[in-house]
């Protein structure tokens, strides 16, 4: 067989050494390229920049384990630089598979830094999606009258202050799924709240016309985002660490699309030759 | 519900929240009915000793377990739901997706050939973004290239994928949306008004 028709049918498991090779490598063996930041992203880092301190955010943790490596780092990263600026986070979920991951999450960003009640509160996870969107718009507690934990919204002393989304600055939707569409839909047309999005990569493009009609105001797409936010918090993590395994393995990719396409057009050009 | 979306007051919003409400309780049955299909497709399996039995039995044993250690000891910080959630779902599901990245690879070296204008046009888009969306487009662009183009144009990669981002890929999306959403719109009015019935079994 000669070698344009060997590289056409390469075993895929050469390829799969190869793809855990170059993500494997960098993260062992650093390169540390520098992240550049954009416009998409710090619109949301901007906004919550410039809340005031005792603001209050709504994080939804819209996600299950198979979307961890990309939205758990944005998650920490906005919850961290949340707290940092003494904003009031409400976390909850509109996935059950998430619901503990959830938790898990928000405990470890306000380790050390942060105060259960006070700073912060898990409210968990109802079904009904939409139908919970429009009923938060109404009344938090309606949906939500325990937190997480099982403690009464009204013994938790920063809910005193917090009824619907008249009293909240901003929603990010960090979402493995439509989710977003749906908080654009009902929470941000009918109560008018502002929204951003945090997705995986593959979902980021669906969003870019709600970003250009203004209907969210920023949009955190997959690991490279992350990274950029945490860049830009100065809470360097495992997005960051994760962007030369990812660059590595895309160039990995390209060269096996050319080396493909090489050996496609060598065939194409002996199948001429011989006919 | 429409008339409360343009008139916001009383008694329209108390109509609206008891409707929310109803519309909860009835997808938390929901549930129940996905639970009880799971359940009868598994059960099915195990009494007839398919070939997939072990599997089936798996599935009872990870969600009756689940279950019972979350009701009776909780779900809070230390206990053992969250530990086999911690140590064995979520390393197990991010397993599962993290193979993608593989399969990915295999079939973009399959896939992707050149041999029609369309295909070379998304072959090249592909590339590109894929190029430019990781740090590394940059990084070789202000490695290889001399100083003087560099400061000409910073990043090029970048700017060519947001471009190809935010005006043609943008576009196309809109234009999805807007058709599925018209068309969401239509089916809505066909199946309040009673023309469309085949969600509820009519014409079998």
């Amino acid at each position: 067989m000669r070698i344009p028709e060997k590289l056409a049918n390469l075993d895929r498991r050469y390829i799969f050494i190869l793809i855990a090779l170059t993500v494997i490598m960098p993260l062992l063996l650093p390169i540390g390229m520098p992240i550049t930041e954009t416009s998409e992203v710090k619109s949301v880092y901007d906004y919550i920049e410039e809340l005031p301190p005792e603001s209050t955010i709504l994080i939804a943790l819209d996600y299950d384990p198979a979307a961890l490596a990309e939205l758990d780092p944005m998650a920490l990263a906005l919850l961290r630089h949340a707290f940092a600026k003494k904003i009031k986070v409400v976390g909850m979920t509109l996935w059950v598979t998430g619901t503990t991951l959830g938790d898990i999450t928000m405990r470890k960003a306000a380790d050390g830094i942060a105060q259960e009640g006070e700073d912060y509160v898990y409210l968990g996870f109802v079904p009904g999606a939409a139908n919970v969107i429009m009923r938060m718009g109404e009344d938090i507690s309606a949906i939500f009258p325990k937190d997480y934990s099982g403690r009464p919204l009204e013994e938790i002393p920063m809910m005193n202050s917090i009824k619907n989304y008249k009293d909240i600055a901003l929603v990010v939707d960090l979402a493995a799924g439509s989710t977003p569409e749906a908080w654009v839909v009902y929470a941000g047309t009918k109560y008018d709240q502002t929204i951003a999005v945090g997705c995986t990569a593959v979902s980021a493009v669906g969003y870019y016309p709600f970003l250009n009609s203004k209907q969210i105001i920023g949009l955190i797409g997959g690991m490279k985002g992350a990274a950029e936010y945490e860049s830009m918090t100065g809470n360097r993590g495992t997005a960051t660490a994760g962007m030369d395994s990812q660059s590595i393995a895309h160039i990995a990719i390209i060269l096996l699309i050319i080396i493909a396409n090489v050996s496609y057009f060598a065939m194409r050009k002996n199948g001429e030759e011989n006919h | 519900m429409i008339v409360q979306f343009f008139v916001p007051h009383p008694p329209f919003t108390n109509m609206y929240n008891v409707l929310l409400d109803w519309t909860i309780i009835i997808g938390i049955f929901a549930l129940v009915i996905g639970l009880s299909s799971l359940i009868k497709l598994h059960y099915t399996r195990i009494v007839r000793k398919t070939p997939d039995l072990p599997y089936s039995i798996v599935v009872f044993v990870g969600m009756v377990g689940m279950a019972l250690v979350g009701l009776i000891r909780g779900v809070d910080e230390g206990t053992w739901f969250e530990w086999l959630f911690t140590n064995v779902q979520v390393p197990m599901q991010a397993t599962m997706f993290s193979l993608l990245a593989f399969f990915i690879a295999s079939a973009a070296y399959r896939a992707f050939r050149a041999r029609t204008v369309d295909a070379t046009l998304m072959l090249v888009t592909a590339v590109l973004i894929m190029f430019a969306r990781v740090p590394i487009g940059r990084f070789l662009w202000e490695g290889i290239m001399p100083d003087s183009v560099v400061q000409w144009w910073a990043n090029p990669p970048g700017d060519i994928a947001d471009w190809l981002l935010n005006v043609p890929s943008m576009a196309a999306r809109r234009a999805i949306l807007l058709g599925v959403s018209l068309g969401a719109i239509a089916t809505a009015l066909k199946i309040i008004l009673g023309i469309e019935r085949s969600y509820m079994g009519a014409g079998e």
